[in-house]
């Protein structure tokens, strides 16, 4: 077959201006070599930094921010791109090569419809005219299965779900028949019961278009569903590169491996449930006249693991936010203890406080910005126990030993650390208060994989050491089976499965907890088509 | 931090502020006469016997603009910053509190913003006794409700941040709150609008004196001095520019400043500016 793409010695960089230092260039690709054949998919897979995004608009010979390639060729169906003026650029962007953006809500002008958007770029190439183009977007909103194919390019964007406005980006993409789409990690901002469809929907659209594709993203699982090829980044260089099945099952990088065995954590699940140390009790909660929680009732026995499951918008996050004092519950009592504890965060004392931890997502906004490390982790020592001067300082070293930070970080800011940093920084700050509970907000969805395992295994062993509990909210199956000891699974504000791990993960299943356990990709080939046929299957038996 | 990167432009401003500094800590020193001797014939051209000339009295221009200094700045800082110390501490408050105590110091600032500044101004100067203190206090109050408005949108943003809620998770009080974590992210944009407002102050003064209702003669002013030659531009006399150049170096000067300011804390350590 024909080679569509051919990249060959790849480099690219960028200048950066670190304050206080004179600017220097740094290289965020370095010798990269591919090629992709019509029809087929290349998955480009590392964590982040790795340089694979830029790989992806290399194809479209773009360069984000300062970005520039400063070495090697792209060279499309015998066209060489790094030498274009723009005006050859333009001809070949939109139309022989299109891009997906990861967040299709800020790719999407939310002013106008969708229809209009998605037939822009084959009016302004002169591919089809507008009868003709409208004519092809209902059959690809078809082909996507969105619903309603007829009337969907008629609504603006905020009227359909994140799921489905992924998909009309890839209606936009595949409208003017490119040669080549990059996918930039399309599924990655989406619920996993909403992943599986956008994946399937891509994968039929590529196989009945025949376009070729470059699939970027961090998850090994998502991309060992969909491409051919897959390549392998770290640090811009590539650590290994052959077909999907290879890399899969055969890889012979330390690194690879280290990706395909992620997430195999394990954790015995722990029996004794009698010395309970919260218990929710029929807890209703909302803001305003809306109501997010309904009769939850879940308890957690000491040194053990709740894992709160259940997609955006379940309401596990307000769950936290009544166990903190931070919404008070409309009715219902939050037992600590044994205790009830005061509804509102201004009713609790000091030493009612200290015992509830919290761990957030996004370890970048949960950080005061203008503080130091010290300053983060010392708060909490001089508002509990009224640490101060050597004293803090040796107590702060001595919890960054122990998030195995080390020396060196005491004086630095937040945005000097990397996200698992951060993160390891937001849980030596729950700890310096020697709490009983901490709750995690999906401490490790923003993170890589290999990162997120480091701090799953960092919370596992101050569990042991301190006997410490954890509520742990996540949308990531995985991650329960790797910590939780009880589980709760909530689906639209209430909880409709709860109890040991054991049992909530073992069949006989209610349906959403079936099609949540369904819809979690696993590291093997064929895994989609399996799910997609055992769908069919159950559909036609209805 | 090194002095070789320190733009041109940051030296400029801080060499201009300098000079204005040293005129008013050595005014008496430095000034060849008197403030308010009259040393020779009205409008003397510039460079005669007098370096920059005389007034419309025959007082030296110089000696009137190095005194006038004193004047000028001291008023226009104390009033820029007890707006801002006032400013921020109520809309910083309101932003954290929220609720009534936010309606309330926010409509009653929407009240004082809807009567025109420089009328609300002159009606209450000509009403209270001309001291000096109250025209700072007057002026100040009159600023600090542009400094609510900046302030409160402000920090309503930063308070909805993670952070905060984990400080309000820890326990801590509101002024905590307020000085620890909202006011060190707020600066930026603040230390901004300080430079702005400091000028405006100096314009703001030299517009009262200006209406008679500011520094009282024969006190010197840069607004003042404005007043009192601006006849001379009619006959071909720039006495009146002299002091008018002044405010306006010294705005220039406190802005190339402010603006490396924010330079410099916008990418502290990559920080949210």
């Amino acid at each position: 077959m024909a080679e569509l793409l051919t990249v060959k010695n790849l480099t690219i960089g960028a200048t950066s201006y670190p304050p206080g230092e004179p600017p220097k260039d740094i290289t965020i690709v370095d010798g990269v070599s591919f090629t992709i054949e019509k029809g087929r998919v290349l998955g480009l897979i590392g964590e982040s930094g790795a340089g694979k995004s830029t790989i992806g608009l290399a194809a479209l010979a773009y360069g984000r921010g300062g970005v520039r390639i400063t070495g090697g060729t792209v060279e499309l169906d015998g066209t060489e791109l790094t030498g274009l003026k723009r005006s050859g650029l333009r001809r070949v962007r939109g139309a022989k090569v299109c891009y997906v953006a990861q967040s299709a809500a800020a790719a999407f002008n939310p002013a106008h419809k969708l229809g209009d958007q998605i037939i822009e770029a084959a009016l302004r190439h002169g591919i089809l005219d507008e009868a003709a183009a409208r004519k092809r977007a209902t059959e690809l909103f078809g082909v996507l299965s969105l619903p309603d194919p007829e009337t969907f390019g008629d609504r603006y964007p905020h009227q359909v779900s994140g799921g489905q406005l992924q998909r009309a980006m890839t209606v936009m993409a595949l409208l003017p028949s490119p040669d080549l789409i990059v996918f930039d990690e399309p599924t990655t901002a989406l619920d996993v019961t909403t992943q599986i469809d956008v994946l399937a929907a891509i994968k039929h659209a590529i196989e009945t278009t025949h376009t070729a594709a470059i699939y970027v993203t961090h998850d090994l699982a998502v991309v060992a569903q969909i491409a051919d090829d897959i390549m392998v980044l770290r640090h811009g260089k590539t650590v290994e590169y052959g077909t999907a099945e290879k890399i899969i099952t055969r890889p012979d990088e330390t690194y690879t491996r280290d990706l395909v065995s992620v997430r195999s954590i394990t954790h015995p699940e722990a029996k004794d449930q009698s010395d309970r140390l919260l218990s929710i009790e029929r807890v209703d909660a909302g803001y305003g006249r809306i109501q997010v929680l309904e009769e939850v009732s879940v308890h957690l026995p000491k040194g053990q693991t709740l894992a709160v499951v259940g997609e955006s918008g379940s309401g596990k996050s307000t769950l936290a936010r009544v166990i903190t004092g931070l919404l008070p519950p409309s009715s219902g009592t939050v037992r600590f203890k044994g205790e009830a504890l005061p509804a509102a965060l201004s009713g609790r004392s000091r030493e009612q406080l200290r015992q509830i931890q919290m761990i957030y997502q996004m370890a970048d906004t949960a950080m005061n910005p203008r503080h130091t490390i010290g300053q983060i982790i010392g708060r909490p020592l001089t508002f509990y126990f009224g640490l101060r001067g050597a004293k803090k300082r040796e107590r702060v070293q001595e919890l960054l030993d122990h998030i195995e930070l080390g020396k060196g970080f005491i004086d630095r800011y937040p945005a000097e650390l990397s996200g698992g940093q951060k993160q390891r920084v937001a849980i030596a700050r729950a700890i310096a208060a020697e709490p009983e509970l901490i709750l995690c907000d999906e401490p490790t969805s923003a993170l890589d994989p290999l990162v997120a395992d480091g701090i799953l295994k960092l919370l596992l062993r101050l569990q042991e050491e301190t006997h410490v509990s954890y509520v742990f909210i996540t949308h990531d199956i995985a991650t329960v089976r790797a910590i939780a000891d009880s589980v709760a699974v909530m689906f639209k504000g209430r909880v409709v499965r709860f109890g040991p791990k054991s049992d909530v993960l073992a069949p006989p299943f209610d349906d959403y907890t079936d099609l949540l356990l369904k819809s979690v990709p696993e590291m093997r080939l064929g895994w989609l088509e399996e799910v997609l046929s055992e769908r069919k299957m159950a559909a036609a038996g209805n | 931090m090194r002095a070789r990167d320190i733009p041109l432009s940051a030296w400029i401003g801080m060499a201009g502020i300098a000079i204005v500094i040293i005129a008013v800590l050595f005014a008496p020193l430095l000034a060849p006469h008197g403030e308010r001797e009259i040393v020779g014939d009205i409008w003397q051209p510039v460079g005669g016997d007098f370096l920059l000339g005389t007034d419309n009295l025959g007082r030296d221009l110089l000696s009137r603009l190095i005194y006038g200094a004193r004047t000028t700045v001291s008023v226009a800082l104390a009033a820029t910053v007890l707006s801002f110390s006032l400013g921020m501490i109520l809309s910083f408050t309101a932003a954290v509190v929220r609720g009534w105590t936010d309606q309330g110091l926010s409509r009653l600032n929407d009240l004082l913003m809807s009567i025109p500044t420089l009328i609300f101004a002159l009606v209450v100067l000509a009403v209270l006794p001309q001291k000096m203190w109250i025209l700072v206090l007057v002026m100040a109050v009159l600023d600090s409700t542009r400094v609510f408005r900046l302030g409160r949108a402000v920090a309503t943003d930063i308070a909805v941040m993670d952070f905060v809620e984990a400080a309000r998770v820890r326990g801590e009080g509101t002024i905590w709150i307020i000085f620890r974590e909202i006011l060190p992210n707020a600066l930026s944009p603040l230390l901004a609008e300080f430079g702005l407002r400091f000028a405006f102050a100096v314009l703001f003064l030299s517009t009262l004196s200006f209406l008679g209702l500011g520094i009282q003669p024969p006190a010197a002013d840069w607004g003042g001095m404005v007043k009192d030659n601006k006849d001379g531009i009619i006959f071909g006399v720039p006495a009146a520019l002299i002091p008018g150049g002044a405010i306006a170096a010294l705005a220039i000067c406190v802005n190339l400043v402010v603006d490396w300011l924010l330079n410099r804390t916008t990418s502290l350590k990559g920080g949210r500016g």
